[in-house]
C-alpha cells in the first residue's frame, strides 16, 4: 500500500530539512578545525590576532551550532517518522554507524560546551587548545558516520535476501562498502574547504568596509591557504567519485555527463542545455569521460541505453554536476592566486574587484555543497535503498506530511532569518578593534 | 540477561537521563519566564542561565542517543512508531528546534531579558514532554488499528482518552518539581539564599499536584483493568518505595536540611518509578502488536551495538564528569566569581 501524497511530501520535507541542514553541518564539521588551527596558529606565534580569531569564530560558530542541532535532531527523527519502512531495515543493517554518530555528537557537544566556558579560566593557554582537539574530531567523526549511512544507500551490502528476509547480516561490511572511502573523504574535505572560504568572505568583507585591520590580513591569508589545501583534495577525491560511479554506479555518472549511448572514447560534456531532447551549446571535451571514468582515454564508458526507463535518474542533475565543478575549480584558482600572489607580490589581490571575489567564495561555496548534495542524492533516484528498494516503498503511509511540510518550513524559515540577524547584530555591535581594545584595557596589554 | 532486555534496560537509562536533565532544563525556562513576567527575574535568572549555557546542547544529545538508539535495537519500532507518531513527534520537534536555537540566538547575543521570547521559551518547554508523553498512553493499546499492514493512529481516541490527559499533566507537574528541587540545591551551592528560598517554595508547591496526578494515573490504568495493570499491581511494592523516597526528599527540603541528598533522592525517586513502568510494561513496546522479543534486531547487529555502546561510553562518562566538575561541582563558577565565557 503506498500513499502517493505521502511519499512525495515525505521526499519534499527530507529535501528542505536536509538541504537546510547541510548549510549549518557543513559549518559545523569545517570551523571547529579552523579554530584549532587558529588558536594553534595563536599559541606557536605567540600572536594575539589569531586566538583572537579562534575566539570570535568560536562566538558566532555558537549561534551556527544551535541550528545544527535542532535541524540534526529533526533529520534524525525524521528518517523514521517519514521513512519507518526504510528505517526498519536499516536498523537491522546499519544502525552501528547511526548510533557511533550520536556519540561522536555527545562527546563534541561536551568539549565543545567545556570549550566555551573555560576561556580564561586554565593557568595555560594549551590546557585550553587542547579541549578543541576532542571537539574537531567529534564533529568530523559524526560526518563520517552519517556519511557512511548515505554511502550505504548507494552501496548496500553486508546481508543476503532469502525469500525475502534478511539474513548473514554483518555490520561492518555493511559501514565499510565501497561508496564509503570516496563519500566520506569529499564530504569532509569539501566541509574543511566550505568553511575556510566562509570565513575567509568574512575577512574579505570587513575589509571592503574599511576595516584595514592587520588581524583581518592574518586571517585571510591563513584561510586561502588551508582553503587551497582542501580545494585541491576536493578534486582530487572528486575524480576517484568519478571513477567509482563509473564501476559501481554508471547511471548516475551517465545521467550526471548526459552520456546516452554506451561507447570508448567516450568524451565529456560541459555545460550546455536540455532542449526536446537534444543537448545544445555544450562544449565536448574528447576522450575526457573516457580518462574520468577510467583514467584511459579509451575505455568505454557505460551510457543511460544499458537502463530501463524506470531505473534512470532524472537528467537535470547534470547541472548540478555543473554548477558543482565549476565552483570548486574556481575557488581553488581565486585562493591559488591569493597565495601565489602574496608571495609574489601582486597588487591585484589587493584591489578592490578582488575582494569581492573573495567575498563571493563564501555563498559560492554554500551553493557547490548544496548541488553536491542534490546530485547525490537525485542521481541516485529512483531507488532509497541502491538496487534493494524503490523511494515509494519506504515513504510513510501516514497523511498530513503536507501540513508538517508547511509547518517546518516557517521553522526553518525563522531559524535561518533569525540565525543571520545575530550574527550580523553580535560582529556589528563588537567590531575587532574594540574587542582588542576591551581586552588590553582589561588584561593592561598581557594577552597570553 | 538477554541482549534484548540488556538492550531496552540501557536505552530506558538514557531516556531517564533525557527526562531528568530536560525536565530541569524546561523546568528552568519556565521559572525564568514566570519570574520575568511578576518582575522578579533578577532573583533567579542568574542562576538558571549560568547552569543552562554549557549543558543545553549535552541535554538535547541525549534524546537523540534514545531515538537512534531504539531503531538500532528495535528496528520494527521504527516502522510502528514512526508511522503513527508522524504529527505528535513533529510538534514536539518543532517546538524543541524553536527553543533551542532562541535559546543560543538569545543569550549569546546578548539581548537577554526579552519578554516575549523568555515567554515563548518557558512555555514552549512544558508543551515538548506534554507532546512526547502521548507515545506512553499510545502504548497501552487501543489507540492503534491496523489497515492491511499498515498502524494507523486513532487521533480522536487519543484526545478524548482521559488517560492520555492525565498523562500530560503529570509530565508538566513533574518536570517544574524536578527542575525545582534541583534549581534549590543549585542556588544554595551558589549561596544565592532568595534564588534559594524560592525554588524551595515552588520545589514544595508543585510536591502536592505531582503524588496527586501520579495517584490518579494508576486509578485510572485500574478503571481500565488491562494487562498493564495487572502487571502494575505486582510491582505495587516498588511504587511505593517511589513514594517513600518521594516523600523524604519533601521532608528534606521543608526542613531545609541536605538538599544534596534531595536531588539524589529525587533521582531515586523517579529512576525507581521508571523502571518500574518499564518492568509492568514488558514485553510490550506497543501492546498488542510490538514485543521487545519479535522486534529485537539481528544478533549481529546487538552485539555490535553493544560492543559500540561500552566503547562510547568509555569517554563519554569522563567526559560528563569533567562537565560536573567544571559547572556543577566548582564553586566558584556556580557563584559566578568566573565569568569565563566566549
Amino acid at each position: 500500500m503506498v500513499n502517493e501524497s505521502a511519499v512525495f511530501w515525505s521526499r519534499a520535507l527530507t529535501e528542505l530539512t536536509l538541504s537546510f541542514h547541510i548549510i549549518y553541518a557543513t559549518i559545523g564539521v569545517g570551523v571547529p578545525l579552523m579554530i584549532m588551527i587558529a588558536q594553534w596558529t595563536g599559541y606557536k606565534k605567540n600572536d594575539e590576532h589569531y586566538i583572537l580569531l579562534a575566539r570570535r569564530w568560536a562566538r558566532g560558530f555558537v549561534i551556527t551550532v544551535a541550528v545544527g542541532v535542532v535541524t540534526g535532531t529533526a533529520i534524525g527523527l525524521q528518517l523514521s517518522l517519514l521513512w519507518p519502512n526504510f528505517m526498519q531495515l536499516a536498523g537491522q543493517t546499519i544502525a552501528l554507524p547511526l548510533f557511533l554518530e550520536t556519540f561522536a555528537f555527545f562527546f563534541e557537544a561536551i568539549f565543545l560546551g567545556i570549550y566555551l566556558y573555560t576561556w580564561d579560566r586554565f593557568d595555560s593557554q594549551k590546557k585550553h587548545m587542547l579541549l578543541l582537539i576532542p571537539v574537531a574530531v567529534g564533529a568530523s567523526m559524526s560526518a563520517v558516520f552519517i556519511t557512511i549511512v548515505n554511502a550505504f544507500m548507494n552501496a548496500p551490502q553486508g546481508f543476503d535476501i532469502v525469500d525475502g528476509q534478511l539474513v548473514n547480516i554483518q555490520p561492518f561490511i555493511a559501514m565499510f562498502n565501497p561508496a564509503m572511502p570516496t563519500k566520506v573523504a569529499h564530504v569532509l574535505v569539501t566541509a574543511y574547504m566550505t568553511a575556510a572560504f566562509v570565513l575567509a568572505a568574512i575577512a574579505g568583507y570587513r575589509m571592503l568596509k574599511g576595516s584595514n585591520h592587520i588581524y583581518h590580513k592574518k586571517a585571510l591569508l591563513l584561510l586561502m591557504k588551508v582553503g587551497l589545501v582542501f580545494s585541491i583534495a576536493a578534486a582530487i577525491i572528486g575524480d576517484f567519485s568519478g571513477k567509482y560511479l563509473a564501476e559501481y554506479q554508471p547511471e548516475k555518472l551517465a545521467a550526471a555527463e548526459w552520456h546516452f549511448e554506451t561507447e570508448d572514447k567516450a568524451s565529456l560534456i560541459l555545460l550546455g542545455i536540455m532542449q526536446d531532447g537534444e543537448v545544445k551549446y555544450a562544449i565536448k571535451v574528447p576522450y575526457a569521460l573516457s580518462i574520468l571514468a577510467h583514467n584511459n582515454p579509451m575505455a568505454e564508458v557505460i551510457g543511460l541505453d544499458q537502463f530501463a526507463e524506470e531505473d534512470r535518474p532524472p537528467l537535470y542533475i547534470h547541472y548540478l554536476f555543473n554548477i558543482m565543478v565549476f565552483i570548486g575549480m574556481f575557488m581553488m584558482l581565486v585562493s591559488l592566486l591569493y597565495v601565489l600572489g602574496k608571495a609574489r607580490g601582486w597588487q591585484f589581490i589587493h584591489a578592490r574587484w578582488y575582494r569581492w571575489i573573495i567575498v563571493a567564495g563564501g555563498p559560492l561555496s554554500i551553493i557547490a555543497i548544496e548541488a553536491g548534495w542534490w546530485l547525490a542524492e537525485v542521481g541516485r533516484q529512483p531507488w532509497i535503498l541502491y538496487g534493494l528498494m524503490r523511494t515509494p516503498e519506504g515513504a510513510t503511509t501516514s497523511d498530513h506530511v503536507d501540513l508538517m511540510m508547511l509547518l517546518f518550513s516557517g521553522v526553518y524559515a525563522v531559524l535561518g532569518i533569525g540565525s543571520i540577524v545575530v550574527l550580523i547584530r553580535m560582529f556589528k555591535k563588537n567590531p575587532i578593534e574594540r574587542e582588542i581594545e576591551d581586552r588590553h584595557s582589561e588584561k593592561g596589554g598581557d594577552i597570553l | 540477561m538477554t541482549l534484548e532486555i540488556l538492550g531496552i534496560s540501557v536505552l530506558w537509562l538514557f531516556l531517564l537521563g533525557y527526562v531528568i536533565v530536560a525536565s530541569i532544563d524546561f523546568g528552568a525556562g519556565f521559572f525564568n519566564a514566570y519570574s520575568l513576567m511578576r518582575g522578579n527575574d533578577h532573583i533567579v535568572s542568574n542562576i538558571i542561565k549560568r547552569y543552562l549555557s554549557p549543558v543545553w546542547e549535552i541535554t538535547n544529545v541525549f534524546l537523540v542517543f534514545f531515538f537512534v538508539g531504539i531503531v538500532g535495537f528495535f528496528p520494527q519500532s521504527a516502522y510502528y512508531y514512526g508511522t503513527i507518531l508522524l504529527v505528535p513527534a513533529s510538534v514536539a520537534l518543532i517546538l524543541l528546534a524553536i527553543r533551542g536555537s532562541y535559546y543560543a540566538f538569545e543569550s549569546y547575543s546578548g539581548m537577554s531579558g526579552h519578554k516575549g521570547y523568555a515567554l515563548a521559551y518557558g512555555v514552549s518547554g512544558l508543551f515538548i514532554p506534554a507532546a512526547f508523553s502521548v507515545i506512553l498512553t499510545i502504548s497501552e493499546g487501543g489507540f492503534v488499528t491496523m489497515q492491511g499492514d499498515q498502524p494507523v493512529l486513532d487521533y480522536k481516541a487519543l484526545l478524548t482518552s482521559p488517560l492520555s490527559w492525565s498523562i500530560v499533566v503529570l509530565s508538566i507537574i513533574a518536570v517544574l518539581y524536578i527542575s525545582a528541587v534541583f534549581l534549590t540545591w543549585y542556588a544554595q551551592k551558589a549561596g544565592d539564599h532568595k534564588a534559594c528560598e524560592l525554588m524551595r517554595k515552588y520545589a514544595l508547591i508543585w510536591a502536592v499536584p505531582l503524588i496527586v496526578s501520579a495517584l490518579g494515573i494508576i486509578i485510572e490504568i485500574k478503571s481500565l483493568g488491562n494487562w498493564h495493570y495487572v502487571q502494575m499491581v505486582d510491582l505495587s511494592w516498588l511504587f511505593a518505595l517511589s513514594g517513600i523516597v518521594f516523600l523524604a526528599t519533601v521532608w528534606l527540603l521543608w526542613a531545609k536540611v541536605k538538599y544534596g541528598l534531595a536531588v539524589i533522592l529525587l533521582i531515586f525517586q523517579f529512576a525507581i518509578a521508571f523502571f518500574t513502568y518499564g518492568i509492568s510494561h514488558y514485553p510490550y513496546l506497543l501492546y498488542p502488536y510490538l514485543t521487545i522479543h519479535d522486534s529485537f534486531t539481528n544478533e549481529a547487529m546487538a552485539i555490535a551495538l553493544v560492543v559500540a555502546f561500552v566503547a562510547g561510553l568509555v569517554l563519554l562518562v569522563p567526559s560528563l564528569y569533567l562537565v560536573f566538575k567544571l559547572f556543577v561541582f566548582n564553586k566558584d563558577y556556580v557563584s559566578g566569581k568566573e565569568e569565563t565565557h566566549v
